[in-house]
């Protein structure tokens, strides 16, 4: 979000205009939070993400976000099996999903009080909830129903009760699967969304079935549209500041999947996991057009083994996985490091430790991803801090890999991965695809770790090169790539090794501060929280709080000039998806408390004191949350000021 | 076109290598070692086959076998325990021009990358695999291994080893798409070098254990079949093995098997004494994972962006007035 539009105060209640349609009054707003939420299986997240493109389609901002159970197919009308998606439509750009939603489209009362328990809807949301449970021939549902109805009115919610089955009956057989999309028209007309672009984009969502099935689900969609017209006594609309540039709507993962496709690299390696597989879905089916493979190997080592024999034989190659995958990956990153063979790592970072939350986001893994296997191995590590930076990241990964010799770590999250939002159209650059692997003679006298004192880069030699016969090896080796159990030979290597971070270090350039370069605090956060963090810093920063904000792309090396930036603020705070030790335990003190990753980092690196804020909740970091933290750092430190 | 007499003789030396063109560092197996035998024998069907050494990659994984490619003057890649069979995958993806070998142990393989071995044979990738099974674990100090005979004492199994041995023979041959088996002991070096060649002329995955000694830990694990032609089973074919006839002399028991002929492959694979050498089983009509995977495209700059373009187009909100 850029500084101004993020300075604005947020504003729901606009002015009325009467609708030219209806004579309904209609509330035009700067933006609004919508949830569609339904059993799993009754297609509330496509109707929440074809509300997203619509929208798109009409220039708004949008972020889509997936509620998403862990389960394939959770018991029905249970609060666990809550699924869906959130749209946040706004004027200009949307960089995050927002705080609570201002109106929610409930399939059953049971889902949405899992969403009300999370502290999901704002005070007097509008609720749009399914009617059909109240005469449900089973007592103790229709009981629930009222229960809960009651309970929403009681607490100021605005309950609208929509009979979408019954509506729909007339024009499907199986009036619960059309339900979504009466929702759909129903949503368009409340936002005064384009009838014909909607139509549009129900073709292309059942494109791939019969017509018969586009006319239905057409239909459904009209109905909802006319309902809402009919029998509903509010209308909004959320003008669109027009972008002059064509955008694509993708989600993370579907970013990382173009990404891989423009960096030119041509094998994929992956094993299935959630939430980092459907960027192989993806890839899957686009890669093999432009002569690229998708290997789904029997395992995560074997993927990563895979990439690695690739990748050693010429072609730079990425494994994709989450978590878990990542930790039995971990041996083999090892191997790669110490053979300085180019690889991307790409981790959609789920909740951890072990199983953990596979569908929930978390922050948890920058530390295995910088420390992670045994021994000194230096390897990159970067964060995508949004969805567009999903795209770059591996581009950027794919050249540093192939220029350095070195294992580049993307992280990801589950935030990101299912997330949707605008954004420029990539202009491809011939400079993102990778060369052909060289194989020119090696020139006489060349060893296969000619490591250079000042960087400690070597020239690779790849096979197929003639007189570049050697025996690459995992064990500590002299720079003809023997096998050294001298102690200075092996002292050697780790230096040189050492030496490529250092070297890389002084191509990047400091990153940004968002706001002033100076004040009482500064926000140093990485990955998905860029737009959360950025626009609570607005908000704060519009109150006239001195907070700016700074956000880390390359987390392993740290660029430079992060020292002078953090000194010119009378404070430092991180905020982060991964743990760290609460003060207000009473067992918690300076002594033994557990900072967040990227707090330790910074503190251990530079010897400032920085503090830190996490929330491992499960779910994106909100900018409400963010200014809260921020407001309570900012009394803190100047009461202690005081002190 | 014709050639002038130097010419020609210059070409027939460099085109026509030499042993010493493939060795690289002095083996530092123990003495009597059956890796040298494997070795010698590979290194010969190199030379034979006048394979360019730019173009071969000898691929091996943690164990005394896998120390196989510092010996080689090749490309080599000595990775970490039990992956040699996804790096060697990998690497065959990624360039169908270079000559992929692997060499693995009965741990390597068999225990630590058990799940890799099962799968590779299914990938039916073109490759040429020596597994060197000396029935134990001779880097780390004499442990037992997947493959070591019950009763065998070793230092994780000081009162005898309680299981019976793995079968790597029934194993490979039980999984879906071998294409490629036989075995081969290190005493017989002939017989060794024809098997190492057929697999080397197979297509596909070629599956070859080998028996070999381990003179350091196992010293007379062998000698019984060492000494004894008898018990070693012969298996000879027109499509398979054919011995000279100075072998034939000593090794009298033989016996006719069509590698085709799957089912008595795994018949004759689950017989442990004698021992059976020769092709067990062969099928070029297995189709290779990387043929089934590589499109055969030529990926220019351009044809990678037009796919790109029209990913992105499908993705794209164009602005107002766009045609």
């Amino acid at each position: 979000m850029s500084e101004t539009l993020a300075a604005q105060p947020v504003e729901n209640a606009g002015r009325q205009a009467p609708s030219p349609a209806s004579g309904k009054a209609i509330t035009t707003l700067s933006e609004h939070i919508v949830e569609v939420i339904s059993d799993s299986g009754e297609g509330a997240q496509v109707c929440g993400q074809s509300l997203g493109a619509i929208a798109a389609r009409m220039g708004n901002g949008v972020w889509t976000l997936e509620i998403i159970p862990a389960e394939i197919e959770p018991p029905a009308r249970s609060t666990e099996g809550a699924s869906g998606s959130r749209i946040r439509l706004g004027s200009g750009r949307m960089t995050n999903c927002g705080d609570q939603a201002d109106l929610v489209v409930a399939f059953n009362e049971q889902v949405l009080l899992a969403r009300l328990r999370a502290g999901e809807f704002k005070p007097g949301c509008i609720v749009l909830l399914e009617s059909l449970w109240r005469t449900h021939p089973d007592k103790e549902i229709a009981a629930s129903y009222l229960q809960t109805h009651a309970r929403l009115a009681a607490a100021g919610f605005r309950v609208y009760e929509v009979p979408m089955e019954r509506e729909c009956r007339s024009l499907v057989a199986d009036a619960r699967r059309g339900a979504n999309m009466f929702a759909l028209g129903m949503l368009c007309g409340l936002y005064s969304l384009d009838l014909r672009l909607a139509r549009e984009q129900v073709a292309r969502a059942f494109g791939s079935k019969d017509a018969g099935v586009v006319a239905a689900n057409v239909a459904l969609l009209e109905a909802g549209h006319g309902w809402a017209e009919a029998q509903l006594d509010f209308k909004f609309r959320i003008p669109a500041l027009r972008s002059l540039e064509p955008q694509i709507v993708v989600n993370g993962n579907t970013a990382l999947a173009l990404g891989v496709l423009a960096s030119g690299m041509e094998i994929c390696a992956m094993y299935p996991i959630t939430p980092a597989t459907s960027a192989s879905h993806y890839l899957s089916n686009v890669f093999e057009k432009v002569g690229g493979v998708v290997h789904q190997a029997e395992d995560e080592i074997a993927a990563c083994s895979f990439a690695i024999g690739a990748s050693y034989a010429g072609k730079c190659a990425v494994t994709i996985t989450s978590g878990p995958g990542f930790s039995l990956k971990q041996e083999a990153i090892g191997l790669a490091v110490m053979g300085e063979i180019p690889l991307v790592v790409v981790n959609v970072q789920r909740g951890g430790p072990s199983t953990g939350q596979p569908t929930k986001a978390e922050q948890g893994d920058l530390l295995a991803a910088m420390f992670g296997s045994h021994g000194d191995a230096p390897k990159v590590v970067m964060a995508a801090s949004g969805i567009e930076d999903c795209f770059y990241s591996i581009i950027t990964a794919r050249k540093i890999a192939e220029t350095f010799n070195m294992v580049v770590v993307v992280l990801s999250d589950a935030n990101l991965a299912t997330s949707q939002q605008p954004f420029p159209r990539p202009k491809f650059s011939e400079a993102w695809m990778a060369p052909p692997a060289d194989q020119s003679a090696v020139p006489e006298g060349a060893r296969p770790y000619d490591w250079n004192a000042l960087t400690g880069l070597a020239r690779r030699f790849v096979p197929g090169q003639p007189e570049g016969m050697h025996t690459l090896t995992g064990l500590a080796h002299d720079r003809r790539s023997r096998v050294a159990y001298d102690p200075e030979i092996n002292e050697e290597g780790i230096h040189s090794r050492s030496l490529k971070l250092a070297a890389l270090q002084k191509t990047l350039k400091t990153p940004p501060v968002f706001g002033d370069p100076e004040g009482e605090l500064l926000v140093a956060g990485w990955g998905s929280t860029q737009g959360a963090i950025e626009e609570a810093v607005g908000r704060l920063r519009a109150e006239g709080c001195k907070v700016s904000s700074v956000h880390l792309r390359f987390l392993q090396p740290l660029p430079p000039g992060i020292k002078e930036l953090m000194q010119r603020f009378k404070a430092v705070i991180t905020i982060e998806g991964n743990w760290c030790d609460r003060r207000e335990d009473e067992i918690i003190d300076e002594g033994n408390r557990r900072y967040s990753a990227l707090a330790m980092l910074l503190r251990s690196r530079y010897l400032v004191d920085v503090d830190c804020w996490s929330e491992v909740r499960g779910q994106p970091i909100k900018p409400g949350t963010i200014c809260r933290v921020i407001r309570e750092a900012l009394e803190r430190n100047r009461e202690a000021a005081r002190r | 076109m014709t050639i002038t007499a130097p010419e020609c003789l210059l070409r027939l030396y460099e085109e026509h290598p030499d042993l010493e063109d493939y060795q690289g560092g002095a083996p530092r197996w123990c003495a009597g070692c059956g890796d040298n035998a494997i070795l010698a024998a590979v290194q010969r069907l190199c030379r034979d086959e006048a394979l360019r050494p730019e173009k071969t990659a000898f691929i091996s994984g943690i164990g005394c076998s896998s120390r196989f490619p510092h010996y080689m003057k090749t490309y080599g890649f000595h990775g970490i325990h039990g992956r040699a069979l996804p790096v060697a995958e990998g690497v065959r993806m990624a360039r169908p021009d270079l000559h992929v070998f692997v060499s693995t142990g009965d741990g390597d393989c068999c225990s630590i990358g058990a799940g890799h071995w099962i799968h590779a044979v299914r990938y039916n990738m073109n490759m040429t695999v020596f597994l060197h099974d000396n029935h134990v674990y001779g880097l780390t100090k004499k442990q037992a291994s997947p493959t070591s005979p019950r009763g065998l004492r070793t230092n994780t199994t000081p009162r005898g080893a309680y299981l019976e041995a793995l079968n790597p023979l029934t194993v490979t041959l039980g999984v879906q798409n071998a294409s490629f088996v036989a075995q081969a002991v290190d005493w017989i070096p002939e017989i060794l070098y024809s098997i190492v060649s057929a697999a080397f002329h197979h297509k596909g995955f070629s599956f070859v254990r080998i028996l070999q000694r381990c003179p350091k830990f196992l010293p007379d694990l062998f000698d019984p079949w060492l000494h004894d032609p008898q018990k070693v089973l012969v298996l000879t074919h027109d499509n398979g093995l054919q011995l000279s006839p100075g072998l034939a002399k000593v090794h009298k028991n033989r016996r006719e098997h069509d590698p085709a002929d799957l089912d008595r492959a795994r018949e004759i694979a689950s017989g442990a004494d004698p021992i059976p050498v020769g092709i067990l089983y062969r099928n070029p009509g297995v189709p290779c994972y990387e043929d089934l995977r590589r499109s055969g495209k030529l990926r220019t700059g351009a044809f990678v962006r037009a796919g790109l373009e029209a990913e992105l187009d499908k993705f794209t909100i164009w602005p107002q007035g766009h045609a």
